[in-house]
């Protein structure tokens, strides 16, 4: 057996070896290609989970009703192991759908994962505003309409944003798992690394991958500061408990 | 009943399940214990690459061995050669199933290997083992050759008879294989290197897997890494085109042990592994790859019944 302490240096110095190469990250297959298509195959799935989960999440919680069926709908996306919903992301666009490999599994993947904390996170934030906040605004003679507008939303804004943050970086570091059927983004480093016995690959992947989910999470901090109202600032975490709980 | 010929896509679908129990390691699965009589000495580990034909052949020679009294373990589905290979020398292993040419190169680091003569490049390869306290028992003549795959309808469209014709092809060809085919002298790189083709572009798939399949006959790729045992090959009326430069060195297939297990138990051992190696033929390997990958049997049981057959598991 070789020392593993010397296994480990080597690995070190293969991925700071990769990283600092400039074969690394250019041509259609470099860093930068697969930076891109990470971004793509991350962003498709959240948009489009943004704009059904939230919408239903608010409305649900809006009137308080729907909130069962969509919890159990948007939680089976959760419950379900990432993995498995690879396998049927892979069914539903090659077999079912005939896309192809190469984008549609992982983006129907993700889109599956992100429903339940955005659904969640929505419904919660929308039911929990003040009541006394909600019956001052209809006293005021505000329609059902303004309401949501005026005063729920704004009090859930910082918990959805918050649940978009966390769903962000979590849709970011499962896409690596759609190189397994065969697509692109940073995870290609990791299984191509992996099969050809290129630590430093592999490693330089992960680090990628890592350093991907830390930028975006850096950015979306950066907007929650920009959107939020001033006042509802700073209770954002304590309330967006919900958001991290799996299958809850 | 055991459910025929499902869909080649769930079969895709299942196998990147299989990927990640590959890169976990795998799991073990021995036959029947208590068979044998028993005989004293070290456990034998035997170990499989993650593709079914392997699969099989670890499964034959892991029960037999355990049939006849050996005290065996099975771990299947390890990964690919740059994983499985360097288990057997670290002493992880004891005995894997391997093919001579891809094993030779994969000994001298990948390099180029100009003989191609089955029985020099079987000596070659105990040469590289020697010294590493391997050995490479009795080869089969059954052979599994890496071989350049495309649909029927582009070898009629495009005039592809042979690797060279892929020269000719109007535009970038496209070629799946597995991760590691890529970096592969066998493989893409020997299309590049040997083939002097500059029109070839690699697509990462599976190994020679359903999903590879599956590209190749949705037309996501233009040719694919297949094996020649395949019966992928037959079933979808594939072309496998002739290797023309002799990119591909002989691959018999051959297991290799550890020269401290046949120590250990000796001649009896060799001789019985011999015994099996001697009955594998091309058409028979064939045949079992075709009950696990198109029938859906588990290697372990497609095995035991051609061990019955071959009259390895009589007592």
């Amino acid at each position: 057996m070789v020392a593993p302490g010397g296994r480990l240096m080597d690995a070190i110095v293969e991925t700071f070896r990769w990283l600092t190469d400039a074969a690394s990250w250019t041509g259609p297959r470099g860093v930068l290609a697969r930076s891109l298509e990470h971004l793509w195959i991350s962003l498709v799935p959240l948009a489009s989970a943004m704009a059904v989960a939230i919408p239903a999440g608010v409305l649900a919680g809006h009137h308080r009703r729907g909130q069962a069926v969509g919890a159990a709908i948007s939680n089976l996306g959760r419950a379900v192991p990432s993995l498995a919903l690879l396998v049927f992301g892979l069914l539903l666009s090659v077999r079912v759908l005939g896309l192809g490999f190469s984008f549609w599994p992982i983006v129907f993947t993700l889109f599956f994962l992100a429903l339940q904390p955005l659904f969640t996170n929505s419904y919660t934030a929308v039911r929990e505003a003040d009541p006394a906040l909600l019956e001052a605004a209809r006293g005021q003679g505000l329609s059902e309409r303004d309401v949501l507008l005026a005063v729920e939303l704004p009090v859930a804004s910082p918990v959805i944003l918050t649940a978009v943050r966390i769903t962000a970086v979590q849709v970011v570091a499962t896409a690596p798992l759609g190189a397994l059927a065969a697509g692109g983004g940073l995870g290609r480093f990791i299984i191509d690394g992996f099969g050809q016995k290129d630590d430093g690959q592999m490693l330089g992947g992960v680090v990628l991958v890592a350093v991907f989910a830390l930028l975006v999470e850096f950015a979306i901090t950066r907007l929650e500061r920009r959107v939020v109202p001033g006042p509802l600032q700073g209770r954002t975490d304590a309330a967006a408990v919900v958001a991290t709980g799996r299958a809850n | 009943m055991r459910k025929k010929r499902r869909s080649h896509l769930t079969v895709a679908a299942l196998s990147v399940v299989a990927l990640l129990a590959t890169a976990c390691g795998g799991d073990t699965g021995g036959g029947d214990p208590g068979a044998g009589g028993g005989v004293e000495g070290p456990t034998i580990t035997v170990g499989t690459v993650d593709f079914a034909e392997n699969r099989i052949l670890g499964q034959i020679y892991g029960q037999a061995l355990e049939h006849a009294g050996y005290d065996v373990e099975i771990t299947e589905n390890i990964g690919n050669r740059e994983l499985v290979a360097p288990q057997l020398e670290d002493g992880n292993l004891d005995l894997i199933v391997e093919y001579t040419g891809n094993a030779l190169r994969f000994e001298r680091g990948g390099e180029d290997v100009e003989i191609r003569d089955e029985q020099e490049v079987y000596d070659a390869l105990n040469e590289a083992y020697a010294d590493k306290g391997l050995t490479a028992l009795r080869m089969s003549e059954a052979q599994d050759v890496d071989a350049v795959v495309v649909t029927k309808e582009t070898a009629e469209e495009h005039g592809l008879e042979r690797i060279s014709d892929i020269a000719g092809f109007e535009g970038t060809f496209r070629f799946g294989g597995g991760p590691e085919c890529e970096t592969r002298l066998s493989c893409f790189k020997g299309l590049e290197e040997v083939y002097g083709l500059d029109n070839v572009e690699f697509v990462p798939l599976d190994v020679a897997g359903p999903i590879t399949v599956e590209a190749l006959k949705s037309g996501e790729v233009d040719g694919a890494n297949l094996f020649t045992t395949q019966s992928a090959i037959v079933a979808n009326d594939f072309v496998v085109l002739e290797d023309d430069q002799q990119l591909q060195l002989p691959q018999n297939i051959v297991p290799v042990i550890r020269q401290e297990i046949v120590d250990a138990y000796g001649d009896d051992l060799v001789s019985l592994i011999n015994e099996i190696t001697t009955s594998l033929t091309t058409e028979s390997l064939t045949e079992l790859n075709a009950k696990v990958e198109i029938d859906q049997e588990d290697p372990d049981a497609v095995a035991e019944q051609w061990l019955r057959e071959n009259g390895f598991l009589e007592e």
